[in-house]
């Protein structure tokens, strides 16, 4: 299949993911778009570690050309894992105190 | 005896010094007696010197101290010349002004403690400055002096600071001075980029080599310095009103010594001024045209020290006259003798007001022949030097000066004589109007009338003698032969302009003739003045017509303060209400606004709200993106 339509999956996905987060209200939702955004991120280091190794095995068999970029969505993934773990926590403590998930309420920064 | 030379210049420092911080400590007899002392010691060194210079083959000696400006190609030493032409002057310096210094002891002993203190303070560290000036071996130290001076001149015209007219006075002499200072300065720049040193040693040596531009440029410099320090035109206005400060302080400073600096200068840079094309002529024509100017507007004045101030600016003028006509001896010659028997005017002049009790206006003397005995006769004497009548010293040396102008150009001759001429007629006007007929003060005034003590009579004295006597140091060729004694003497300093000039010889009949004539000229116009004078009664009206433009010094105090006071004020008047107000306000306080206007509203970015923060990195990533894409 042509990288074509990965980056345009990825871009598509990048995009919802970035116009969820300015237009949604809830937190939750907001931290599901961030998600999708790494997540878009990862499907292309994927998508181009494919393709390099797939140019470069036809001239050198035993090639390891791409192994880099699938280190990275370990990584990221990891990342994203603890992340969500501290953001759900934000999360939880901001229900307690404002009792809501609604990131306008979230203005204290402002006054 | 030249290596303690340093010892001369330090004796007055010292004195400053001490009455100067310890002015409220030290009682006033002290105070005198450190100021006195302190000169006297030098006075006493400078005659050591002196005999050791006028040894035959006595050649110039520099003494280096230290180093005073030391960079990369250029080396300025704190070095004083000891030669014929500064020994001569440490002389007059010291001596005249020792004798100043006891009198001042006397004419100021009304002063409280303080400022007692204060003045023999300000007068040393003038001597000091002027030690410096005449000693200095390059031109930045005697650049030192010649701020000194100016310095204390300001600082003693000033001395009765609580009176504002005087604080003006002194202001005056200092701006004048500073335009002076300032042509002075870029004299020294010049020579400095010309010559690389500023020492006499190193850069009179290399004239002859030097382009006549550059000369002329750098000599017509030195000699506005000279103007603003010597009273010429066009920057004399200054000196007739540096009469506010106190007596004596116009004796030395503002006759006998500070604004004989130019001439000194000029002498000192002779061969300069020999060589520089224009610049003698200017010299020349400034000079006599001070002489017969400055003697004019004497003629009217009514205060007797304003009209010994414009004698003085008249005499300087003919100094500068023989300057440029190449009479260098009789310059100097002029400046001893003047000296002597303007100091000696001076001090007369103080005793008078002293009498009197601070009366300075002539039209309220008279007669005082009989109540001030010493005092008339020595002023009597100091008149008849300084009209140059013979055998008084004035003659002679006025006569080396007329003759040297006869020798290059007849008109330069008789134009001086004439000023002369009227040098007599408004010094025995002075003399007879103060001196003669009936007294013309108020009562109170003649019951107080009394002799000066004997601190005051003594220098009047000594000062009398020397101007009687001065002249014969230079008697002229005719007269006797190899007489002459101070042109051998200084003639190893001006070797090489004399070399450059060649011989102007004038026979010796015509020079008897014009001698007779001019002598006749002054007996004939003092007669007529005594007659005319003798027996001023106070009725006189206001002066009418030229002699009303006279009186007014031609008006050019006015002139000044209209061509150049007024529109420098118009000028500073625009700048504070349109400059400052509008134009340097506008930018300042626009600047303040422009950043409060735009914070406000920049202050919308910052809402608190994560998403507008978010949106605003998006919308920048993007256009960043685009001009990455499509920007090449």
């Amino acid at each position: 299949m042509p990288i074509n339509y990965y980056i345009f999956l990825a871009v598509a996905l990048f995009s919802i993911g970035v116009i969820g987060v300015l237009t949604r209200r809830n937190a939750i939702i907001v931290f599901m778009c961030i998600e999708l955004m790494l997540n878009a991120v990862n499907l292309l280091l994927v998508a181009f570690s494919k393709m390099h190794y797939a140019n470069a095995v036809t001239f050198n068999p035993g090639t390891t050309t791409g192994a880099e970029a699938q280190l990275f969505v370990f990584f990221i993934m990891v990342v994203a894992a603890a992340e969500v773990s501290v953001g759900l926590a934000i999360i939880v403590m901001m229900y307690r105190n404002i009792h809501s998930v609604d990131i306008n309420f979230l203005n204290r920064l402002k006054h | 005896m030249t290596k303690l030379t340093y010892l001369i210049p330090l004796f007055p420092l010292i004195g400053f010094l001490v009455n100067g911080l310890g002015r409220r400590m030290v009682p006033k007899s002290v105070a005198g007696l450190i100021g006195s002392a302190s000169v006297l010691a030098s006075f006493i060194l400078s005659v050591l010197v002196f005999m050791e210079v006028r040894v035959d083959g006595f050649t110039a000696q520099e003494v280096k101290l230290f180093s005073f400006i030391k960079t990369a190609g250029l080396d300025i030493p704190f070095a004083f010349q000891i030669d014929q032409l500064s020994s001569l002057f440490l002389l007059i310096i010291t001596g005249v002004g020792f004798l100043i210094h006891v009198y001042s002891a006397a004419y100021m002993h009304e002063e409280e403690p303080q400022h007692y203190a204060r003045y023999f303070a300000y007068l040393n560290l003038f001597v000091f400055s002027m030690l410096l000036l005449v000693l200095g071996a390059n031109y930045v130290i005697m650049f030192i002096g010649w701020e000194g001076v100016g310095l204390c001149s300001y600082l003693l015209i000033g001395y009765w600071f609580k009176n504002g007219d005087y604080n003006d006075a002194a202001k005056k002499a200092f701006v004048m001075n500073r335009i002076g200072d300032l042509g002075f300065l870029l004299a020294v720049f010049w020579m400095i980029g010309q010559f690389g040193s500023t020492s006499f040693g190193v850069i009179f040596p290399k004239v002859d080599a030097t382009a006549p531009a550059v000369l002329t440029g750098i000599t017509l410099l030195l000699f506005v310095g000279a103007t603003g320090k010597s009273a010429q035109i066009p920057l004399y206005t200054w000196l007739p009103d540096a009469m506010a400060g106190p007596t004596p302080v116009s004796a030395l400073i503002h006759a006998a010594t500070m604004v004989t600096a130019g001439i000194y200068m000029i002498a000192r840079s002779n061969i300069m001024y020999t060589l520089a094309p224009i610049t003698p002529t200017v010299v020349a024509v400034i000079g006599l045209a001070t002489a017969l100017f400055a003697a004019t507007i004497a003629i009217q004045q009514n205060d007797i020290k304003k009209v010994l101030a414009y004698s003085t600016v008249s005499q300087l003028g003919l100094m500068f006259l023989g300057l440029g006509v190449g009479a260098y001896t009789g310059a100097v010659f002029h400046v001893m003798t003047h000296a002597f028997f303007k100091a000696l005017l001076f001090l007369g002049a103080g005793s008078v007001i002293h009498a009197m009790h601070h009366e300075q206006d002539i039209r309220n003397m008279g007669g005082l022949k009989k109540h001030l005995p010493i005092t008339h006769f020595t002023f009597l004497i100091g008149c008849i030097a300084i009209a140059g009548i013979p055998p008084f010293s004035g003659f002679f040396s006025k006569d080396e000066i007329l003759m040297g102008a006869f020798a290059h150009s007849p008109v330069l001759y008789f134009i001086g004589t004439f000023s002369a001429l009227l040098t007599a007629f408004y010094m025995f006007r002075l003399y007879a109007m103060t001196f003669l007929g009936q007294f013309r003060g108020t009562q109170e005034q003649q019951l107080h009338v009394h002799e000066s003590p004997a601190a005051m009579t003594v220098p009047l004295i000594v000062l009398a003698l020397l101007a009687i006597v001065a002249g014969f140091v230079g008697v002229p060729e005719v007269f006797i032969k190899d007489a002459h004694w101070l042109e051998k003497f200084l003639a190893p300093v001006f070797a090489a302009s004399t070399a450059k000039q060649g011989e102007h010889v004038v026979s010796h009949s015509t020079e008897y003739a014009l001698m007779g004539g001019t002598v006749l000229a002054i007996l004939v116009v003092m007669v007529y003045a005594l007659k005319k004078f003798g027996n001023y009664s106070k009725t006189a009206e206001p002066a009418t017509g030229f002699a009303r433009v006279l009186e007014n010094k031609w008006y050019v105090d006015e002139i000044y303060d209209a061509v150049i006071s007024r529109p420098l004020r118009g000028f500073s008047v625009f700048l504070n209400n349109v400059m400052e107000r509008s134009v340097i306000d506008g930018v300042v306080n626009g600047t303040g606004k422009f950043i409060q206007y735009s914070s406000r509203q920049f202050r919308w970015l910052q809402s608190g709200q994560v998403g507008s923060y978010i949106l605003i990195m998006v919308v920048a990533t993007v256009v960043f993106f685009i001009i990455q894409i499509f920007g090449k």
